[in-house]
């Protein structure tokens, strides 16, 4: 064969441009002249300009290029199998996996369901193949996960909390924070939530730290799984951030948008932070075993990619088009992050809250107290004690630390809007919307429930805006029960039918292990009941005394 | 001492007995056989319902309060909407092999024919009806992926969501198929007009019947109506029609054996989405409560798109004249049409000839 002459040179022939099929794909829709496309969910943005697509990509190069990406990912978790991977994973950090991956596929399958939102009220059709392999990544990222997760369930030394994981995501306390997520994708105002809330914030900015920061984490903890499936998860969003941001800039030309692009900003940042920095800075910081000084903690992770990466080179330029951009409140968002251990008291609650979850908690040792105070100066000092009366009262026969008085934990009342708790206490608001009392963590969240979920914003209608509704506080639902039935009723009860689910330690051992006989006798109760039933006066005394916070017991 | 300070030794299955430590199934739905099918733990449940586990119930709302999903998205009514499974069982992994097989052997077909040189010895009259009716379809399916695009938001499982969102990616796909086919063979074909296609879709009488009829599908507020007008009715009478029809039965008289192969694979979307469809609407005909109810929705249906969708079948019958060589008849094809819906009606439990008569 000649010098240079290579098969694909023999094959090749003259084919289709990428730009000219592009053009032809977008040119496939149509104006309808006989009947007019059915109503689609409403919005109060006005959306005059066509978006563009940046990604020019077709679903004939989609397909093979997802496939050979699925390959890979089942390849790797064979042969996880067969590097006896389960051998040598740390238990602490598949636990926290129940929570994560219970919660996860629904806000997947959500943003799949947001792309029938924004793909009928985009003009044009140059967008809407964009939106298609969107909807199918999503399809693929929720049925992926499920896969994942019931592969630790057939795989990793205790399966219960996965056995019932999409039961356990409707029932549990801390689960809610992940249905607020999601429901946030598909729910109220089309561009508030399939564009602004989902592509522009959540993807866009806190993919990184859900789908990159805690796959590294996983890699750490001996759990290759994680980070083959979540990195080829993330490898799709760079297209959706693409598809956002050019929604976003057929939005943002026009001032009439801006107001509301302002708001869904302001919002969208502040709900995103309160609730994916909850749950992924907890499962990162708490559900590790790997205590190198050198790796970076979730507030350095938080400050790369939120920061840097988000706040400084996407949310900053958008000025130049004339909106506000929230500077305050990405202040305030970093102070809770490094000032008001938000994080870490997320950790103390859900690890508080351990007899109503659905996995196991065990408590922190000496050698994570040294990383602790490394990363975050101070630490020890606040949650030192917390964790040592964790550790001795994990043993059946404790009172438990939920129900134990000496401890001096005080239960938090629970936010309204963000469904995270007001565990920065000095933080804590409440107010009274159509004539009920609601507390928040925060006064962005008041505002979120107040101002911006409503049907009037800075005297402008909007009437597409959604509206909280349901139980929104879990305590709620088992006020005044006992907290045995309350398992019971929750399912979180292994097959004996006594033994609990959760358990605050990992010891695989019946004899040590939790039943409902050890928690019988102490009731649940909801904050927020009793919060409404006090005078106002009563209720004024009550939030300064919340205010000033707790004091965790010493412990000898 | 605490519990914590005991060593884990091994995380893997089996390296210790306790309770629950053998629970290793999904068991909070009950399969629709006798074991559970991976399908069904990849998708039963993922979307919650308050009247499963939803325990505080949905907690968005839109402004007048209808919840996140909700049942009043269509007529129809279930007893039990979660029984529904789809017949193809697809999920992610099965989805994107199934479509990464076809994109595959469409570009073999298309790069190995062209290869050859075959669209030079396309006949020329046929080349016409390429560029003007296929051109023109390629719409229709694409009205159809996005109707179904739409579609998917509303229902009220996990499965049948699924199903509609499967529907509309074959679809879609579909319609790029065409496009980039035609795009190609363009390259071929001397003064072959790639803007024609459109042309006759927006204006050319015989494709008007069936712009009406997708733009009334497209149009629908009901999302079942949506789909049951797209699987049940139109694709039967029309997509079929001209897809099997037509395409598939004259292509090779006219030294196409490219354009059949393309077109086959969206017959064989087809037979899967249609089971899915069967499935999910004899569910809701043989539901006890509301089967009846149900059947009657489904017979207004059948009417309303019926009637435009033989309207439009009708209109194409010009086309069957455009090639040189004829070996297929209008009226075989549009017999076979019919007794093609006859056979769907039946399967899902009503009478086809509200629509199309005895």
């Amino acid at each position: 064969m000649p010098d240079g002459l290579t098969l694909n040179k023999i094959v090749a022939q003259r084919g289709i441009s990428i730009g000219e099929a592009t053009r032809r794909v977008a040119d496939l829709g149509w104006t309808p002249s006989y009947v007019q496309e059915a109503m689609t969910f409403p919005t109060d943005y006005k959306i005059k300009k066509s978006p563009r697509d940046p990604m020019k990509q077709v679903l004939r190069s989609y397909f093979p290029m997802q496939e050979e990406k699925d390959n890979r990912v089942y390849g790797a978790l064979d042969a996880a199998l067969r590097g006896d991977m389960f051998r040598n994973v740390e238990p602490r950090w598949v636990e926290w996996m129940k929570l994560f991956l219970a919660i996860i596929p629904f806000p997947e399958i959500s943003a799949a369901r947001s792309m029938a939102m924004v793909g009928r009220l985009a003009p044009g059709e140059e967008l809407r193949t964009g939106f298609a392999m969107q909807m199918v990544d999503e399809f693929r990222h929720s049925t992926i996960q499920m896969n994942l997760k019931k592969w630790y369930m057939e795989n990793y030394i205790d399966p219960a909390g996965f056995d019932i994981t999409e039961a356990a995501f409707g029932r549990c306390y801390a689960t809610t924070i992940g249905r607020q997520f999601a429901e946030g994708f598909v729910t109220g105002d089309a561009i508030t939530s399939a564009n602004v809330y989902l592509t522009v914030v959540a993807e866009t900015a806190f993919t990184n730290t859900l789908f990159v920061a805690m796959p590294s984490e996983a890699a750490r903890n001996g759990d290759y799984a994680l980070p083959t499936v979540f990195l080829s998860v993330q490898s799709d969003e760079s297209r959706h951030i693409g598809n956002g941001h050019s929604l976003l800039m057929s939005l943002i030309n026009d001032p009439d948008n801006h107001q509301l692009l302002e708001r869904d900003l302001k919002y969208a940042f502040w709900q995103n932070h309160a609730i994916v920095d909850a749950a992924v800075g907890t499962i990162v910081e708490y559900g590790t075993t790997n205590r190198d000084k050198n790796k970076e903690s979730y507030a350095e992770l938080w400050h790369r990619w939120i920061y840097e990466d988000y706040y400084r080179t996407y949310m900053l330029p958008l000025e130049k088009y004339g909106i506000k951009i929230h500077h305050d409140d990405v202040a305030a968002a970093w102070d809770r992050m490094v000032k008001k251990n938000y994080v870490h008291l997320t950790a103390q609650f859900f690890s508080v809250g351990w007899p109503v979850n659905f996995w196991r908690i065990e408590a922190q040792t000496e050698r994570d107290f040294e990383w602790f105070e490394h990363k975050y100066p101070g630490w020890y000092a606040e949650f030192g004690d917390y964790w040592k009366w964790y550790a001795k009262l994990s043993t059946p026969g404790e009172k438990a630390i939920l129900f134990n008085g000496d401890v001096g934990y005080v239960y938090p009342h629970r936010c309204w809007s963000c469904m995270v708790p007001c565990l920065i206490r000095e933080d804590f608001v409440c107010d009274e919307v159509d004539g009920q009392i609601y507390t928040y963590c925060s006064e962005i969240c008041r505002w979120t429930h107040k101002t911006a979920f409503a049907a009037e914003y800075e005297g402008r209608p909007t009437p597409a805006m959604g509206r909280f509704s349901g139980r929104r506080e879990w305590e709620t639902c088992y006020d005044g029960w006992d907290v045995a039935d309350a398992i019971k009723d929750l399912g979180f009860v292994r097959s004996d039918g006594e033994t609990l689910m959760p358990q605050p330690h990992l010891i695989f051992d019946d004899k040590k292990m939790w039943k409902l006989e050890h928690l019988r006798g102490d009731k649940l109760g909801s904050p927020l009941q009793n919060f409404r039933k006090l005078t106002p006066e009563a209720r004024e005394a009550a939030v300064a005394e919340y205010r000033k916070g707790f004091k965790i017991n010493p412990i000898n | 001492m605490s519990a914590t300070q005991e060593p884990v030794k091994s995380g893997a299955a089996g390296a210790a007995v306790f309770a629950g430590s053998d629970s290793r199934k999904y068991n909070y739905y009950d399969p629709k056989g006798r074991k559970a099918t991976h399908y069904e733990d990849m998708t039963v449940d993922v979307q919650p319902d308050p009247k499963r586990y939803l325990l505080q119930d949905w907690i968005i709302s839109f402004a007048d309060g209808t919840p996140t999903y909700y049942e009043g998205w269509t007529q129809l009514k279930s007893s039990d909407w979660h029984k529904f499974r789809a017949v193809d069982q697809e999920w992610e992994r099965t989805h994107y092999q199934r479509q990464s097989t076809i994109v595959g052997m469409l570009k073999n077909v298309i790069d190995n024919g062209r290869r050859s040189g075959a669209p030079a010895r396309f006949d020329k009259a046929w080349v016409k009806v390429l560029q003007d009716h296929v051109g023109a379809y390629k719409h229709a399916e694409f009205g159809l992926g996005t109707s179904t695009m739409q579609a998917q938001r509303y229902g009220y499982t996990q499965m049948i969501n699924n199903a509609i969102l499967t529907n509309s990616s074959y679809k879609l796909r579909f319609a790029q198929d065409l496009t980039l086919y035609l795009g190609e063979i363009a390259l071929d074909i001397d003064g072959f007009d790639l803007d024609a296609g459109k042309t006759h879709w927006l204006e050319d009488p015989i494709w008007q019947g069936t712009r009406k009829s997708i733009e009334t599908i497209m149009g629908a507020n009901d999302y079942l109506e949506q789909y049951f007008a797209t699987n049940v009715i139109f694709e039967p009478l029309v997509g079929e029609l001209f897809r099997s029809g037509f395409v598939m039965q004259m292509a090779a008289a006219q030294n196409d054996f490219i354009s059949p192969a393309v077109v086959s694979a969206a017959e064989g979307d087809y037979e899967r989405n249609l089971a899915n469809t069967v499935e999910l609407f004899s569910m809701l005909v043989q539901d006890q409560q509301h089967g009846e109810k149900n059947r009657q929705i489904l017979v207004n249906w059948a009417q309303t798109h019926g009637a435009l969708a033989l309207e439009a079948a009708k209109q194409l019958q010009p086309i069957w004249s455009q090639p040189r060589v004829k070996v297929a008849q209008f009226a075989d094809a549009l017999e076979q049409a019919k007794n093609r819906l006859r056979a769907i009606t039946a399967e899902i439990g009503f009478d086809a000839r509200a629509v199309i008569g005895g």
